[in-house]
């Protein structure tokens, strides 16, 4: 059992994992608390998307990944899934020959509730240009609908944690800052605990509580979003100045 | 030098000659137009050569041949949406499938609706052991894999029936009324045709419902539309794929049922029958279960008013023509009629 069950949401320890014979990650260690936004900074090939794919048990493993005490290595995807993950992959993810509707009634396919069309009626509200295209097929919505949608459709199976895979990737500027803006506002006024894989460093920080930097597999850097922010080398590497 | 890549040059150039041919087939209405003023011609030709009388009782005969098609094309298309290629065993499997239910109607006396009913049950249930025994085990995505998987079906299932009942034509009774007809603008309707229709078109309704209001069913269009995602959302990936299957072995039957009665039943009683519908779902998109449909009904014109009028060809070369059909369609409409163009905004 994790040391700190009830605080802790996610123990990533001496986590390995590659594809085939490629090791991507070579022992990384994180931890997500609950309630928290935590950013995985780095750049292309670091490791970012590796590492939430190995959460997700979409490819091999070995190590150590609880969630509040459960392990998850060794388990299936689905599994992992039921048992309160919600992964918004990079690009998207969504399901584009379905309508928008369906694409939030998928998303809470492994619940056994009914209140489902309640669930989906809240998230309409809080993501309105979803609604007026509720019964659009999602392939015809533009990129930063389909990622509302794709986040929209994650939190409709009730997670207990979000993990977000570049969400700004291919997004204009402005619908960038809107989408941040929207993630900080469900983790502060719904609690839901995050990690945030991105590039994208400084609107990344504006959210976040606390950051990691992944550098060739292993998380060079840890602290917390201030912190970081205010490093000379992550300043120089991740944000341009 | 410039050194930005022009897309739209590049994607030409490996398209070869045929991105002309692409694009002719993307100005719909003109297209549209040509093929209505292609069809008027025949029609005309056809009633002033032959009588209207003849020409509407061959439109009655094609839609028999066209609703048959269809339901085979609509097997193809669910398996086509779950696991991402043809099934060359489908006609095989329609054909076992009709064996089964012969055994239980000839062999035991069982009443045809229910022996039909029985044999569409095993064969679900077939297709279920088919998908987890020799789909499940390779990647979704290697479909080379999969597609050699439903040629040695095709072939193990075709010997198969060899030797369980042997080469000789069997006769398969019809669960409609037999050889009696009503007349309607001097053309005759048989109720066994007339019914045949009506049950394709049932199949089709109520598949669609399976597919738009089960929960099952949303989980089918996910796997169908998103593989990687359907996994992300807790979806049995393999569970949905087997589902899949089973509707499709038990619908392929439903179609040889159908049919048995009016070409006999032999091992090989199919193999015409999935060229046509091979080319009904390819004119129809594949992925579209309306577009099986009304590829089906197509291909059966198609087959019958050619076949008939244009009388060199004969019913044997009409067969040619269905291949024709496919790779023209492939060529200038590769998304077919209804098949959705695969093609995203991000």
């Amino acid at each position: 059992m994790s040391t700190a069950v009830g605080t802790t949401m996610l123990d990533v320890r001496e986590l390995w994992a590659g594809y085939g014979p490629v090791q991507v990650l070579h022992g990384v260690n994180f931890h997500v608390d609950v309630g928290e936004v935590v950013v995985v900074l780095g750049a292309n090939g670091a490791g970012k998307t590796t590492t939430l794919r190995a959460i997700c048990q979409m490819i091999g493993t070995k190590g150590r990944i609880e969630l509040q005490g459960t392990q998850l290595v060794g388990r299936s995807t689905t599994d992992v899934v039921r048992r309160g993950v919600a992964h918004v992959p990079q690009g998207r993810g969504t399901f584009p020959d379905l309508s928008v509707r369906d694409n939030l009634e998928v998303g809470a396919y492994t619940r056994r509730d009914n209140e489902v069309s309640t669930d989906i009626d809240r998230w309409f509200d809080a993501f309105p240009r979803l609604a007026d295209r509720r019964s659009q097929l999602a392939g015809s919505l533009s990129g930063g609908e389909q990622q509302m949608l794709a986040i929209a459709r994650a939190l409709m199976g009730r997670p207990r944690l979000l993990l977000l895979d570049e969400p700004s990737l291919g997004l204009a500027p402005l619908i960038v800052q809107d989408l941040f803006r929207r993630l900080g506002d469900l983790n502060a006024e719904q609690g839901i605990t995050m990690l945030v894989v991105e590039q994208n460093a400084n609107l990344a920080f504006e959210i976040a509580h606390r950051a990691y930097v992944l550098e060739a597999g292993q998380m060079a850097m840890s602290g917390t979003a201030d912190e970081l922010r205010n490093d000379d080398a992550v300043r120089r590497a991740y944000l341009g100045y | 030098m410039a050194i930005g890549l022009d897309t739209e040059k590049a994607n030409e150039a490996v398209k070869g000659g045929y991105a002309s041919l692409e694009r002719f087939g993307s100005k719909r209405w003109r297209n549209l137009g040509i093929l209505a003023a292609a069809v008027v011609v025949f029609c005309i030709y056809a009633i002033h050569a032959h009588g209207f009388r003849l020409f509407f009782q061959r439109i009655v005969d094609a839609l028999n041949n066209g609703f048959i098609y269809a339901a085979m094309a609509l097997a193809l298309v669910l398996i086509y949406k779950a696991t991402g290629v043809i099934n060359f065993a489908q006609g095989n499997m329609a054909m076992f499938g009709t064996f089964i239910a012969y055994v239980f109607i000839s062999d035991h006396g069982f009443p045809v609706w229910l022996g039909i009913f029985i044999a569409m049950l095993i064969s679900a249930a077939g297709g279920a052991a088919i998908e987890r025994l020799f789909i499940r085990p390779f990647d979704p995505s290697n479909h080379l894999a999969i597609i050699i998987v439903t040629l040695a079906w095709f072939l193990i299932l075709g010997s198969a029936a060899q030797v369980i009942w042997g080469a000789d034509p069997h006769s398969f009774d019809t669960p409609f009324p037999r050889n009696r007809h009503f007349d309607f603008l001097d053309a005759r309707f048989f109720y066994e045709n007339v019914g045949t229709w009506l049950v394709v078109l049932v199949t089709l309704v109520l598949v669609s419902l399976l597919l738009r209001k089960t929960k099952i069913g949303l989980a089918f269009r996910s796997v169908s539309s998103n593989l990687e995602s359907s996994k992300l959302v807790g979806i049995h990936i393999g569970r949905t794929i087997q589902f899949g299957w089973a509707l499709a072995a038990a619908v392929g039957t439903l179609a040889g049922c159908l049919i048995a009665h009016n070409t006999f039943l032999t091992p090989g009683f199919m193999g015409t029958v999935l060229i046509y519908s091979f080319a009904a779902a390819t004119l129809g998109g594949l992925d579209s279960l309306p577009g099986a449909v009304v590829g089906g009904l197509l291909i059966g014109l198609a087959e019958t008013m050619i076949g008939g009028y244009v009388t060199p060809l004969g019913s044997d070369l009409a067969l040619g023509g269905a291949l024709v059909i496919i790779i023209v369609v492939l060529l200038v409409k590769p998304n077919g009629l209804f098949g959705s163009k695969r093609a995203e905004r991000v």
